[in-house]
């Protein structure tokens, strides 16, 4: 195999390691902000629901959480779900992997939701009372108080601790092979079972690189453009 | 009838009772100074007629609403109302609260601007009531010596300058009025001085105002009427010249001896 068709094999698997990216990103970090709030709630039921998920979530090990994802409804209901959708996927439009995909998902999601949501506490809980009570007295809304003067502060505050998990997050993406997702790794050991060829594992470190590269002049472009004030 | 009428507040925080039956009135146009040592409530007191505090009993009157009744409390007080009250007073805190991701202009004209879209005619004038806002805004900020710095960042500007663009963002909401927390102590003492000129002017132009001072030859200078705090209660209550040169109650002579030098 030569240099060229090694580098486009890996590549086909770093498109489904920014695929796992991507999407945990788009769906996690919404699902971050219920649940950041749900455990700042003065419900005592909601808060303490949210911080036993978080508790959970955070203590497991993300690998671990993908292979209940993945099998526990099938032990549970004796029926594979996720592999149902593989099945399904793979013979109707030929696509591979989809239902383990769709476990990893899942699984990302939910853990970097709670991740995330911490951040979003953090940043929140950080912002002083004179913030709010400023607004209060000049007589605005709960509702403009955080969207106007709350808001883009915590954004200032979470962007550094956020570009780290972002970081993080496609290194993560990883562990999907631990269920046999052909992400860029798991391309690579494929290579080597078949091919014999141990250095493409090695060279997957580039992509890597390239990616994390390109992250951190964005975020730190982001972060730059939001310091023209401090708080 | 007085603008300001405080009857009977109590106040505990938990089990330490922090105003225990206070009362005052205050006329129109008057400035009273309030002055006593730390911990006597001062700051309670004007936190609970800012409605950033609720009182256990007692009873506040601002301009002739009740903004508190401890003996018929609202269950659930309508949220719209309580905001319309509380732009009959204004609060300038001690150590500023400036939003500091708006520049001085956007920080004076930003509840205002708010407040605008509330209006019916505001879809159609949004860009003339706006710039009207930013007018009445410069306006302001000229009087209190920043029109300088209008796209400056609270980052940027010294304590003394950043507590006036804070006087200015309460006077845009032309508050009944204007409540003062010790707005010289995070200052260094080379610039309290600025803004005890800017409080003057008000005081000239009969901005009715309430102050917790340290500053005791400053409150003795600007105000109508001065109380003496003591642990709750209000200990003295007079013209300055009463509370400072002839007070009547040992605590508070006391109090301001030690100020003398
Ligand atoms: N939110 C609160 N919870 C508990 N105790 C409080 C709270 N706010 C104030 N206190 C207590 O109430 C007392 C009076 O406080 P307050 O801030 O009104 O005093 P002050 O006269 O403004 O003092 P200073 O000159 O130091 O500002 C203090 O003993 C303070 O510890
Ligand atoms: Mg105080």
């Amino acid at each position: 195999m030569s240099f060229l068709e090694v580098t486009s094999f890996l590549f086909d698997g770093f498109i489904i390691s920014l695929l796992i990216f991507g999407v945990t990103l788009l769906l996690g970090a919404p699902l971050g902000l219920p649940i950041a709030f749900c455990s700042m709630s003065r419900f005592k039921p909601l808060k303490y629901l949210s911080k036993v998920i978080v508790w959970i979530v955070r203590g497991i090990p993300l690998m671990l959480q993908i292979f209940i994802i993945y099998y526990v409804p099938g032990l549970l209901f004796g029926f594979q779900l996720f592999g149902q959708v593989d099945r399904f996927f793979l013979l109707e439009y030929g696509i591979m992997d989809a239902g383990r995909i769709t476990a990893v998902l899942i699984a990302f999601t939910l853990n970097y939701a709670c991740y995330f949501s911490e951040i979003y506490r953090g940043g929140i809980e950080s912002i002083s009372k004179g913030q709010y009570e400023a607004g209060y007295v000049l007589g605005m809304t709960k509702s403009q108080i955080f969207r106007k003067i709350i808001l883009k502060q915590v954004i200032q505050r979470i962007v550094p601790p956020m570009s780290n998990e972002i970081i993080t997050l496609i290194k993560d993406t990883a562990l999907a092979n631990c269920i046999m997702v052909c992400e860029i790794i798991k391309q690579a050991k494929e290579l080597a079972a078949t091919k014999a060829m141990i250095w493409p594992l090695f060279y997957t470190g580039v992509f890597y690189l390239l990616f994390v590269g390109l992250l951190t002049v964005v975020l730190g472009k982001l972060e730059k453009k939001l310091s023209y004030f401090r708080s | 009838m007085s603008i300001l009428e405080v009857k009977n507040i109590k106040k505990s925080f938990g089990k330490t009772e922090v105003l225990k039956d206070v009362s005052f009135t205050l006329e129109e146009g008057e400035v009273l100074s309030i002055i006593g040592s730390s911990g006597s409530g001062k700051t309670t007191i004007l936190r609970c007629i800012n409605q950033l505090e609720t009182a256990d009993s007692g009873f506040i009157k601002v301009n002739g609403e009740v903004f508190f009744d401890g003996e018929n409390r609202p269950k659930k007080e309508d949220p719209k109302e309580k905001r319309r009250k509380q732009l009959l007073v204004g609060l300038v805190f001690q150590n500023f609260n400036l939003f500091p991701q708006y520049n001085v202009l956007e920080n004076v004209t930003l509840a205002a601007k708010l407040q605008a879209t509330e209006l019916p005619e505001y879809k159609e004038n949004k860009v003339k009531i706006n710039a009207e806002i930013d007018e009445k805004a410069k306006d302001i900020l000229g009087k209190v010596g920043l029109l300088d710095k209008l796209n400056n960042y609270p980052c940027e500007l010294s304590g003394g300058q950043q507590q006036r663009v804070s006087i200015a963002r309460a006077l845009i909401l032309e508050p009944k009025i204007l409540f003062f927390d010790e707005p010289t102590s995070a200052l260094d003492p080379e610039l309290t001085g600025e803004i005890l000129k800017v409080i003057k002017s008000l005081a000239e132009e009969k901005v009715t105002m309430v102050i917790v001072t340290h500053e005791m030859s400053f409150a003795k200078a600007v105000s109508s009427k001065v109380i003496f705090m003591d642990n709750g209660v209000i200990e003295e209550e007079g013209t300055p010249e009463e509370v400072f040169d002839n007070p009547k109650s040992h605590r508070t002579k006391e109090f301001i001896s030690k100020f003398d030098d």
